[in-house]
């Protein structure tokens, strides 16, 4: 191992260090998840909701407690099936076979300012051991 | 002649047979596209042993019959987006980036899984599976240095003897 292949391997972890950091940002609790086929949207659900989704006769998704995953699948990999269950925006299921995704989105208030989080919370997600993680992550956000 | 055809076989019946065990091991689930590449350790030896045009019928011929054994048209035009690519970047960085094999595989790996995330996004027509990258990235990385490492050894014990033949 030379140097330049340390360069390359430094640069490689740069560049996924900041797809983390990237996706990070942009990354929130979801309400809805989008199923679609083919690129075409099949249906859009509440992850407040527990359901199950037959799409098409090749697969079925399962939503509950806020999470959705793909519960079943007619292919031979299952990679989607095994995936792990997805709450978070952006966040997405890929059977590529069947050429579904089940991606989840932020909800109607997506794209608007995250609410404001009153002082009380603020005070205590700054106290250790107080407060819910998620109010101090919205925070962060700002 | 006769010889290189039947190294080059042997090539690619060792890639064909890395790629079906690498399908026995479930190892990574987290993300589809996650694997280990171990049949790239095929196609880097006979990059670095024979040449570039001979690592490519290598990967086509793995492709293929891969394909053909365990998959269907779909996987194999998968396959070869991330194959073809990463054959074409890893020869690019032997002749012109001055890296060892690590560096070239690393290079392989990572750009396989550009190529095929790239092909996933237009066939499920969704770009927001971009957001699996740098999973990929990572991945690509990890399983890179490892094919690098399994490459350096076996060039460093099989050198020798393949240029006697």
């Amino acid at each position: 191992m030379n140097r330049r292949d340390a360069a390359l391997v430094v640069l490689v972890l740069i560049a996924a260090l900041a797809g983390f950091a990237l996706m990070l940002t942009q990354t929130g609790q979801g309400a809805q998840v989008e199923i679609a086929v083919n690129g075409e949207v099949y249906g859009i659900y509440d992850l407040d909701t527990d359901q199950t989704i037959e799409i098409g006769e090749k697969n079925i998704c399962r939503i509950e407690n806020g999470a959705a995953w793909m519960e079943w699948a007619d292919c031979p990999d299952q990679l989607c099936v095994h995936h792990s269950k997805i709450s978070r925006n952006n966040e997405t299921v890929v059977c590529l076979p069947n050429r579904v995704t089940l991606t989840i989105l932020g909800g109607e208030d997506e794209g608007q300012p995250d609410t404001i989080v009153s002082d009380a919370s603020l005070e205590n997600s700054f106290l250790p051991g107080y407060g819910e993680t998620t109010s101090f992550l919205s925070t962060a956000n700002k | 002649m006769g010889k290189k055809v039947a190294l080059l076989g042997m090539c690619s019946a060792g890639a064909i047979l890395l790629g079906y065990v690498e399908s026995l091991i479930p190892v990574f689930f987290f993300v589809p596209g996650m694997k280990l590449g171990l049949a790239n350790l095929a196609v880097v030896l006979t990059l670095y042993f024979f040449s570039p045009r001979d690592a490519l019928i290598v990967q086509l011929v793995r492709i293929v019959v891969v394909g053909f054994l365990f998959g269907n048209l779909f996987s194999i035009a998968f396959s070869l987006a991330g194959g073809l690519l990463s054959l074409g970047f890893m020869c690019l960085a032997k002749r012109y980036g001055g890296f060892t094999v690590y560096g070239v595989s690393v290079a392989g790996g990572v750009t396989h899984n550009i190529g095929q995330i790239c092909v996933a996004a237009v066939l499920v027509e969704n770009v927001r599976i971009i957001y699996y990258l740098p999973f990929l990235l990572l991945s690509g990385l990890v399983t890179g240095l490892l094919i690098g490492l399994l490459s350096h050894e076996m060039m460093k014990r099989l050198g020798g003897y393949l240029k006697t033949m």
